[in-house]
Formats: C-alpha cells, structure tokens, sequence
C-alpha cells in the first residue's frame, strides 16, 4: 500500500460546508494547508443527499491548486456514512476525518468501507487517508490505539465542544478544561508517529484569545488547528512559521546527517550541540514549515 | 430514471442554483433563468440537458433558478433533484457512472 | 469611428449628440476655451422677496417651459425627494420634452419613470441612473440618447456651455430668505453641497429649496445669495435617514478582507506611500477595510496622510479624529459621522465638483492624488473599466468620480473580486468602458493582483509586497478555467446612452437591452 503524503504539512484545517457553493469554489484564494468539506455537523439531516452531489463535483472539477481535501462523513451511529465513504473515494478525497471516533475498532470499520470503495471505484488502494476526531473521554483515553489502528491514519484531532460536554465541562476559554486531553492526545501521536491537531476556536469576536490558543498549541507540539474562518489562517501560520535561528539550525543538521551518514558516523556536532539521526525529522520539518512560510528558499525540503 | 415525485435540490444563495424536476408529459421541458443568462444561457442549457441525458431522465418538466452557479454545482442540483424525484438519493448512487 | 479604447462609435450618435470620440486622456490638455455664462435677472430692489410658497409658484417666476434644461444635485442620496416633487409639478403642468441634467440618479427617483413613458422627461444627462430609471433608459423609453458623464465631466459639459441649465433646483438643508444655503443645521443635513455649486453658478434661474428656513445670515454659505433666485420652503425636502445614514459596519466578508489586505500590502510598498500622501478610497466594503488596513500601518511607521479627498464616511473621520490625517477635503458624505464631522472640524472642508474633478479647469484636487482605491463591475485585459452597466447590459452604476480620479492619481487601484457570481469581473472586452485603461495602474483581486505594463515603476513594489502577481491576462484566463468563457450580451440595436469621458468625448455607447435568445 501507498501513503500520499502523510506527513505533509497541515497547519491549518478549514471547516467547509459541502452545501455552500460559494464557500467551496474557491477556498484556496485563503491558503489553507487543508480544507476540510463538512458532510457532518454543518449540512442539515435532510440535506445530506444532496451535499454528496456537490461533493462529488467539487472533487471532481474544482482545482483546489495543491491545498488538501479532508472530508468529514457523519458519524457511524448514523445512516449516512457508508454512502459518504462511496463518495469520498470515489471523488478522490485526499483524507476522510472519522467523527466521534472511541477506539480503533472505529477505523477499522471504515477502513474496511474505504477499501472496499478503492476497490469498486477502481482507485489504488491506499490511496485514501484517514484522520480520526476524538470526541468523547473514551476516544481520548483509546488515543494511542486509534493512533496506531491503520496505516492510512494520518493523525488525530480534538473536538472540543463534545469532549468537553462528556467531561461535564465546556469550553471556559481558558483551555484548562481541555489540557489533559491535549497532553495525552499529543504524546500518544508521537509515540505513534502520527499527526495531532487541536480544536476549532469559534469565537471570532476573540482573535487574541484564538491567538493565544494556538501559540499554546504550538508549544505543545500540535500540528495545526481545525478552523472555523479564514481569517484565522494567517496567524496560525505565522504563528507555526519557524524563528530564524532555527531555521539556520535545522539546515546545518540536515545538511550535516545528509554528508556523514553516508560515511557510517552517527553522532556529530553542529554549532557546539551534539546530534544525531533523532534530530533529523524535526530539522526536516522545520525547513517544511520554513518554506511553507516563505522565509526559506533552499532545497534540502 | 423515473420521475416519481417532484424533487428540489439547492437553495437561492449566490453560486448556487435551485433546481426542481417534475413528472413530464413527453420530453423534457426546461425554464432556466439567471444573472448571467446572456453570458453562460446556451453553455447552462446543454450542462442541464447532458445531466439529465446521463441520468435517463426522458421525461420531465425542469426548472432551474440559477444564482449563478458554476457547472459543478448545477450539475449537483440536476442530479440531487433528479434523484430525489426518482426516491433513491441517498444510497447507492452511481459515483463516476451516470454521475460524474 | 473606433475611438481611443478601440470602441466603434458610429457616426449617427457623434452627430445626434454633437461630441466627438475619445481620443486618450490629454488630448485637450491645454485646449483654450471660452466659458458659458448664464442669463440673470437683477435684484436691485432690498424690499421684493425671493421667497415663493410652492414649487409650482418657483417654476412659474422662472418661465418654466417646453424643452427646459433642469438640474439637480445628489447630496441627498436615496433620500431625496427634491428630483420628484419637481418633477411631479412639472408634470401636472403639462410641460413636455424636459431634459435633466443631474448630478446623479438613484432609485428614489423610481416615480419619474412614468414621466419618462409620456414624454415629459426625454433627455438625461447624470453621472449613472440607477433604479427603475436605469431600467427604463435601457430598455429605449427615453426619446434621446442619454449621457452619463463623471462628477468632473458634468462641472466641465455645465461650464463649456455643452448643457445649459434653465432652472436650477437646489436642495438645501438650510437656507436665509436671501437665499444663502448650507448643508447643516437643517433636519435633512447631507454635509456639502458640493455638486450643486456649478449648478448655482452657470444656470439661469435657481431655486434653493428647503424644509428649515433660518435667520438671515445663514453663513458660511456653501451656495451664495448672490446666485439664488427663489427660496422656496417645503415640508421635507428628504428622508433624514436615507441621506446620512449611520456607519456602515466594517464588512466581514472574507473575500473583500483579503483583497482589502492585498490592496494595503501594495499601497505600502510603493514609493508614494510616505509622510503627507493623499489619498481617496470609495466606501465599499473592502475599500473601508483597506483604510482600516492602511491606518494600522500608518500608527505603526508613523506616517501620516496630509489629505484624505472625494466622498467621505466615518472611517475617515475617525483617522483625521485621530491626528493620522491631516486634512479632509470632501465632495460628499455618506454617512452621520461624515455630516457631523464637515459641520464642526475646522480640518474638514467642503469644496466644489469643479476644485475636485473638473479635467477643464486651471487644476483639481484628482490631480494630486497619489492613491486613489477604486472598484469596478468588470475590468478588462486593456485594463479598461467599467462601472455602469451588469451582467445583462442593463445600466445599474454611475460613473461618479471613477475617470476623474483614476485620471488624476499617480497611483490607481481597481479592486474588484474575480468573479461577481459567476461573471468574470476580469474579462477579455468590458461591457462599457467608462474609465480607459490608460487611467488603471494596479488590478487587485482575491487572487493576486496584475500591474498595467504602462507602469513597470510599480512592479518593484509589486514584487515586494507578498501578494501573487500576475498579468492581467493571466488574470482573467484564471477566471475563464473557472466559469468558462463568457458569451457577449445580446443587445437590441438602438443605442440609449453614451459614455461621456471626462473630456466630454464619447469612450462608449450603451445599447438597448433584450431578452435573452438561446443559440437554436
């Protein structure tokens, strides 16, 4: 099986609603890293056929010029997500988003469907990624076993009114209510090599908090955010834009392991500071994140 | 595709289009009216007729109110209100057969 | 004959209407001409009054007649009610074949449609007619060919002597028995009467009208007894809360905030931005905002705008209020902080249509804009534009100062979305062409924007701005991949209208409308 681009970069995660066509003809005008088109929460329960219509077309005919297309079916207690399935593959979603995903049975179950559309669809099998939204304290706590549940699984995202509506909180606006989660979701990630991206923000009337937000999710280690508008895009990318140091850094690391691991050495010393092969991948997302910025112009990414 | 009901598929927002399709009394009649009617009238027409050629719909009174949607979107509507009139749009839809 | 934007413009319609065609911007830079002079009657009894009960006893004094020119002003906006209760009169009259010559038309002039249809109104001449009267001209029911003329071009066609106005009406908020006017301290306040003033100087007869009659000295005066003939007192001469209405809420469209972030981002970057630049934006949601954008800049790099011109609305107010503008000059107001503002800050000045636009004068203010932020309905890949007809050929816009001020700046933005809908603002011929490309130096849109190739100074800061450049071409190929290629407008044949350049020349002609014929 082929993995597309699982690791590419995915700062910033807009919610669309399929049933607006003014909202998905040309969301890339935005430069959003991702776009996610929302079968889900955002079309009513009576409309859900019909957005599979302009879902399709969309995938099919837009050129969304390079920006990625996420996908959110309805959940698996509903009546909808196997028809969503059939028409994400055979639209050539680039990732399906699994809503109120509890434990890795989830994705397998709609891996099973995914496949299966690959197959009737005559797409490559693999081709199809898979994101799970973790939305409950179950999901949460099962993180590191969804995590590692496929191999198409490009990473988690937090759902924050649900989660926090099953703790028996909400959102404060604070983020206490939401740190656990964050903590644990975002070490079972890494452990498993997979990407972790936080909640929406939706408080529009609030971009300093928004920006606060995301410089703690930053910190923390996240990927990038789910989001609600396109004016949020800018700041979270200038926000996940790497400091010039670090990218000056992150280059001598890569050019360093680059020459000398042909020579079979392992551990060096760049700019005084041990390293060895374990830095290689972050330095690489470093100058990823650099050049998706426009503050690097090199070619080692 | 049988015409059994009236189906109605989009809304009147800007870029979209509402479309409903009706039982016919012989071929297809079809009132198209838009903004850009004078710039896209003749290109619309033939996307709406291909649609609903691809669908098997023979037979049908069609009306497209259009926002000025883009082919995507028109297309969307056709087939989600023809489907809709035909009581079977949401499962099992032909994804890159006779939609696409 | 094919004119200067490469428009046919036949024969017949340069000799009905008596104007040549365009021939670029500077073609009669330095022309010498005679000004017109009006008729005037002598006030030199102190005793006889100017003030008269009615507009009918006014129209009376003044001889109204068949084949009158009359005129009127727009600083009433939606809320006018000047341009009816004339007209009504006029009619009731029986007077036939009345040509108007305004400053604009909007849809609150819808009732004087029907004197359109019985041949009581059958010439206009007015920067833009929306509306039921825009309708109306395209569909054909006006007998002549109308003209739709810039704020600038109409101050020069009135001094030219191209149009001569019989009767001016002139709405005043308030107004002296002698007949000073102002725009403030009335019940129906709209700020300045800027566009009235050549109105007041150049016709024969000219009836001030009010709903607030005021102590002698009603002073400063915008408009001057000494050109008023009548006073003539009504109930209302407008809707208070259609002339100035408030603030407009910055808009949150997304789009418009990024062509509005695009617009500032070039703004900033050229050399023209820097201490005491002057500048004239519209009051379009992303024009707004890219003031708003702008003075973020300005707070941070200290810089300071001298001279904020043309129609003005609070954001502006608040930047002068602010310190960060220096001072505004103002043609029009568009909103309550903007009346109030003119009214009571001594660095907010009112001036006339003539100081502001007029191409023909000795220097207007246009002249030195170093930015002026434009929008359009349709740009084209000669960067031609137009402002007053649709997607169906129907005219829906006015001119206003759109050629005066893309003429005059040294630094011209279009920003336009684009896509209107499923139009492609960004197209291969506009409709009508209203401004000449040669006027246009930057098109900003979602997408990116395109520099005229007339400019390469501006490509430095172009390419050092951060937002995607393109050429206009590619532009509008991307527009294209994305609706398809347009088809042209299908129109009638007889020509309803022309576009008068600043100059008084013809740039285009606007055809009678149809319904749309599918191709079989």
């Amino acid at each position: 099986m082929s993995h597309p681009d699982k690791k590419r970069l995915r700062r910033s995660m807009m919610f669309l609603n399929c049933q607006k066509p003014a909202l998905i003809k040309d969301p890339y005008i935005y430069q959003p890293d991702s776009i996610m088109l929302d079968l889900e929460d955002a079309v009513a329960e009576n409309q859900k056929d019909a957005a599979r219509f302009s879902l399709y077309h969309a995938l099919r005919e837009i050129d969304y010029r390079g920006v990625e297309r996420v996908v959110r079916i309805n959940g698996l207690d509903t009546p909808h997500w196997k028809e969503d399935i059939r028409v994400c593959v055979a639209g050539g979603a680039d990732v399906i988003r699994i809503p109120k995903c509890t434990c890795g049975a989830d994705v397998h179950t709609v891996e099973r469907d995914v496949l299966a559309a690959e197959r009737e669809f005559g797409r490559e099998e693999g081709s199809t990624l898979l994101m799970a939204a973790l939305e409950s304290c179950y999901g949460v706590l099962n993180c590191l076993e969804i995590c590692k549940a496929s191999d198409r699984l490009i990473g988690v995202a937090l759902s924050g009114g649900d989660y926090t509506r099953d703790l028996q909180t909400g959102i404060t606006g604070t983020g206490v209510e939401l740190t656990g989660a964050r903590q644990h979701m975002i070490i079972a990630a890494r452990a498993a090599g997979v990407q972790c991206f936080d909640t929406v923000f939706t408080n529009l009337g609030d971009m300093e908090g928004f920006r606060r937000e995301t410089e703690t999710i930053h910190m923390m280690g996240f990927d990038g955010k789910s989001l609600v508008n396109p004016r949020q895009i800018p700041i979270v990318h200038e926000i996940f834009t790497p400091k010039e140091k670090d990218i000056i850094f992150a280059e001598k690391v890569v050019q360093e392991i680059d020459s000398k691991k042909a020579q079979g050495i392992g551990v060096f010393t760049v700019d005084g500071k041990m390293i060895d092969i374990a830095f290689y991948d972050g330095a690489k997302r470093t100058l990823m994140l650099a050049k998706a910025a426009g503050v690097y112009g090199g070619n080692l990414v | 595709m049988e015409i059994k009901c009236t189906g109605v598929a989009g809304t009147m927002e800007s870029s979209d289009a509402m479309v409903t399709i009706e039982q016919g009394s012989g071929g297809i009649q079809l009132q198209l009216s838009s903004p850009v009617i004078h710039r896209f009238g003749n290109h619309m027409r033939s996307v709406i007729l291909e649609t609903l050629d691809r669908l098997g719909v023979k037979d049908a009174v069609v009306t497209v109110v259009d926002k000025g949607a883009l082919d995507c979107t028109l297309k969307a509507r056709v087939e989600g209100a023809a489907f809709r009139a035909a009581q079977c749009s949401e499962e099992q839809i032909p994804w890159g057969g006779a939609v696409r | 004959m094919i004119n200067a934007v490469g428009r046919d413009i036949p024969e017949e319609v340069m000799k009905a209407t008596g104007r040549d065609i365009f021939r670029g911007s500077l073609y009669h830079d330095n022309r010498e001409y005679t000004k017109a002079a009006p008729t005037v009657r002598a006030k030199i009894d102190p005793t006889r009054s100017k003030l008269v009960g009615s507009i009918r006893e006014a129209l009376n004094r003044c001889g109204a007649h068949d084949g009158m020119t009359i005129s009127f002003h727009h600083h009433f906006r939606e809320g006018d009610y000047v341009v009816n209760m004339v007209m009504e009169e006029i009619h009731n009259m029986g007077l036939r074949n009345i040509r108007i010559c305004a400053s604009s038309l909007g849809k609150a002039h819808d009732p004087i449609v029907p004197y359109i249809e019985d041949g009581t109104i059958t010439s206009i001449l007015s920067s833009g007619v929306r509306g039921k009267i825009g309708e109306a001209i395209s569909n054909g029911k006006l007998r002549d060919i109308a003209v739709m003329y810039s704020h600038g071009g109409r101050v020069r066609c009135i001094e030219e002597g191209r149009v001569h106005i019989d009767i001016a009406f002139i709405g005043a908020p308030t107004a002296d028995e002698c007949g000073n006017l102002r725009p403030n301290g009335g019940k129906s306040n709209c700020g300045v009467l800027s566009y009235a003033y050549a109105d007041a100087q150049y016709a024969d007869h000219v009836v001030a009208v009010t709903d607030c009659l005021v102590p002698f000295p009603n002073i400063p005066a915008s408009i001057s007894m000494v050109n008023v003939d009548y006073v003539c007192t009504v109930d209302a001469i407008g809707d208070p809360a259609k002339i100035a209405t408030g603030a407009a809420k910055p808009t949150t469209d997304q789009r418009k905030l990024l062509m509005a972030k695009y617009c500032t981002d070039f703004v900033v970057a050229t050399p023209y931005f820097k201490e005491g630049f002057i500048y004239q934006t519209g009051v379009g949601g992303a024009s707004i905002a890219s003031t708003i954008y702008l003075a973020e800049v300005m707070r941070q790099r200290n810089i300071r705008m001298g001279l904020g011109l043309g129609g003005i609305a609070t954001p502006m107010v608040r930047l002068l209020e602010e310190g960060l503008i220096g001072k505004l000059v103002d043609t029009q107001d568009f909103d309550l902080g903007a009346v109030e503002s003119v009214g009571s800050n001594p660095n907010h000045i009112e001036i006339t249509g003539s100081e502001y636009a007029n191409p023909m004068n000795k220097g207007a203010y246009v002249n030195q804009l170093d930015f002026v932020i434009l929008a359009a309905l349709e740009v084209d890949i000669h960067f031609n534009c137009n402002v007053i007809t649709d997607s169906t050929g129907l005219i829906t816009g006015a001119q206003g100062g759109h050629p005066d001020t893309a003429a005059g700046a040294k630094c011209t933005i279009v920003i336009t979305p684009l896509l209107q809908g499923r139009s492609p603002a960004v197209c291969a011929d506009v409709t009508t062409v209203t401004t000449p490309g040669e006027s246009v130096d930057v098109v900003v849109t979602e997408y990116g924007l395109a520099v005229n190739p007339l400019r390469p100074d501006l490509m430095e800061a172009a390419r050092s701005c951060g937002v995607p450049i393109y050429t206009i071409e590619e532009l509008k190929d991307m527009a294209y991949a994305i609706v398809g290629t347009p088809e042209p407008i299908q129109f009638g044949d007889r020509i309803v209208g022309i576009v008068e350049a600043r100059d008084g020349s013809i740039i285009d002609v606007v055809r009678q409308i149809k319904e749309f014929e599918f191709a079989d």
